[in-house]
């Protein structure tokens, strides 16, 4: 017989994929007589949708193991994209931003934008660590806050004419590729860093890992800052690879990397959770899109599978929570 | 005082008051080194209001605290543990989705390669550390990379216990250890307690239990209404003793009363 206990926990959660893909596979042949596995170009079109909101997931899986929550990626990923847009305009621009930078190395208007990602986590971080405000207020300000201000930096217009060489790194592979090698870095910092080891206990038990010594605060602060960042890289390599800015980007993209994170077993009451499984969260979320759309159904009908999967992985988590209470 | 180098920790006229209430009134404490003692008293005697004091989770009303002879003043339980109180209280500091290494070495972690908090932890080494302070106090713990959490209350203690010990402290207090433990887990607390004593570590250590005292300290204190009201060799005095100084009363106290 098989054991439970000793299939990691990414095994159920990776057979709910599997599971969700075969689905979709069989309705397909039914329902449009085509195969929905079958085909290359869609298998690439879903990571391609998924890998933006996953290098939020990322961050945010890290700031829900500390038993918070980051609200902001959609909105610091658009202000993080018009800023870093305005310093990667070609040389050929009507009307640039900033003149004095179209054809710089692309260099700088990435650092610009993880930049600008990193300081709206910053500020995330610090209000949460300091004033004793809960994080979903926080980061709700956040999310309001970054919005408007990306607006009001080109009064409204998106950027054009970004230069080849910014473009580039949003072509092809690049954005699955980036995705990949963000996913990986966390997940070994996580796992295998005193970073990665208070990131946790401070979301087991926050008093125990102060008493421990751990700086809190600072800690927490380095958390949001590090989901601030990859917000930020996830507006770089979005406007890169939609060729333009605009302050109307990512909108709703918190709520797709917070749902990615639950499905990933990542649970809400801090403490637990991994990368690992968050990267499936997001390859579920871009099967049940791409196979609902494969399906021709109603992108509203997708939004409410969507909505009980969500709170389906919570209760699950909740009932887990429960019965470990009980048993200590 | 000639026999200063011989006490580690001293409290002088050392009183904690809430609003109108005198919870703690002019505690003179001494501890020797390599002494254990035990402080008993009633419910509301001010026990616990004198460790919140000497361990930094409250700052006193009025009075001073002597720890290896220099005065000292604990402005938060991290001050106190670096300073080499350590203490278990009733409530675990422990963080239930760690395991007992990560647990063990929170906050003092081995680490293979230095760079920050990026730093890359030395795992095997934790564990194999882990293994050997677990040995020492014969607790049996099957797995230790399972979640603290998922484990009983008596492992929790006892990993709780041996994360004070493993690690050179001056002076371990704790807050009636086997309160919540059966009588296998009680024993290898006790065990651990008397390894302590023979390596010579400080303890103060907070009980219900006259007959668990008894077992295991040099010295009683008795603690009243907020006042020491006596300190006693264990050696030379009795559970009857004990117990009408913790009352207050000098008879009354039956023979076969069930806390002696």
């Amino acid at each position: 017989m098989f054991k439970r206990a000793n299939l990691p926990a990414e095994a159920s959660i990776f057979a709910v994929f599997v599971g969700i893909a075969v689905l979709f596979e069989i309705l397909g042949w039914f329902v449009v007589g085509k195969s929905f596995l079958g085909n290359v170009q869609r298998l690439e079109i879903i990571i391609l949708q998924v890998c933006i909101f996953g290098i939020i997931a990322v961050g945010v899986t890290q700031v829900i193991i500390t038993s918070g929550i980051d609200l902001s990626g959609g909105a610091v990923l658009a202000l993080s994209a018009m800023v870093a847009a305005s310093f990667a305009q070609s040389a050929d621009a009507f009307a640039p931003m900033f003149p004095q930078f179209l054809g710089s190395p692309i260099i700088i208007p990435i650092v610009v934008g993880l930049a600008v990602g990193a300081a709206c986590g910053w500020i995330n971080g610090a209000i949460t660590a300091y004033t004793g405000i809960p994080s979903f207020i926080a980061t709700l300000g956040m999310l309001v806050t970054a919005r408007a201000v990306a607006v009001i930096y080109t009064e409204g217009q998106p950027i054009y004419s970004l230069s080849d060489s910014f473009t580039a790194i949003g072509s092809g592979a690049w954005p699955v590729l980036i995705f990949f090698i963000v996913a990986v870095i966390f997940h070994l910092l996580l796992k295998h860093t005193v970073y990665g080891k208070h990131t946790y206990a401070i979301g087991s038990n926050e008093r125990a890992a102060r008493v421990a010594g751990i700086n809190v605060r600072r800690h927490k602060i380095m958390v949001y800052t590090i989901a601030g960042s990859l917000s930020g890289l996830a507006g770089v390599v979005m406007c890169a690879r939609a060729t333009i800015a605009q302050s109307g980007m990512g909108t709703m993209y918190e709520l797709d990397a917070i749902s990615a994170v639950v499905i990933g077993g990542t649970s809400l009451f801090g403490g637990r959770g991994r990368i690992t499984g968050t990267v499936i969260g997001v390859c579920i979320l871009g099967v049940i899109t791409s196979g609902f759309t494969f399906l021709r159904i109603d992108f509203y009908y997708q939004e409410i599978v969507k909505g009980m999967i969500i709170v389906g992985a919570v209760m699950l988590d909740q009932r887990r929570q429960a019965q470990r209470r009980l048993r200590a | 005082m000639n026999n200063q180098d011989d006490i580690i920790l001293r409290t002088e006229n050392l009183t904690k008051r809430y609003g109108g209430v005198h919870a703690l009134e002019e505690a003179n404490f001494t501890l020797k080194r390599g002494e254990h003692v035990a402080i008993v008293g009633d419910n509301g005697a001010g026990k616990s209001t004198f460790v919140r004091q000497i361990t930094g989770v409250e700052q006193p009303s009025s009075g001073d605290i002597f720890f290896e002879g220099q005065r000292v003043e604990f402005n938060s339980p991290l001050e106190a543990r670096e300073a080499g109180i350590e203490s278990v209280f009733q409530d675990l500091a422990l963080c239930n989705d760690l395991d007992v290494p990560s647990n063990l070495f929170l906050g003092r972690e081995e680490l293979l390669f230095k760079f920050g908090p990026f730093s890359i932890l030395d795992e095997k080494k934790m564990m194999q550390k882990a293994k050997e302070v677990l040995e020492r106090t014969a607790i049996k713990i099957p797995d230790l990379s399972n979640h603290v959490g998922d484990m009983s209350g008596g492992q929790r203690q006892c990993v709780a216990i041996s994360r004070s010990a493993s690690f050179a402290s001056k002076l371990i207090i704790m807050d009636e250890p086997t309160a919540a433990l059966g009588v296998q887990e009680t024993t290898q607390v006790e065990n651990i307690i008397r390894g302590l004593k023979e390596q010579g570590v400080p303890l103060i250590l907070i009980s219900h239990n006259l007959r668990q005292v008894f077992n295991l300290v040099d010295k009683i204190w008795v603690f009243r209404r907020g006042r020491i009201v006596g300190e006693v060799i264990a050696a030379e005095t009795d559970g009857n003793e004990i117990v009408s100084m913790i009352t207050g009363m000098q008879d009354g106290v039956h023979e076969k009363a069930s806390y002696i």
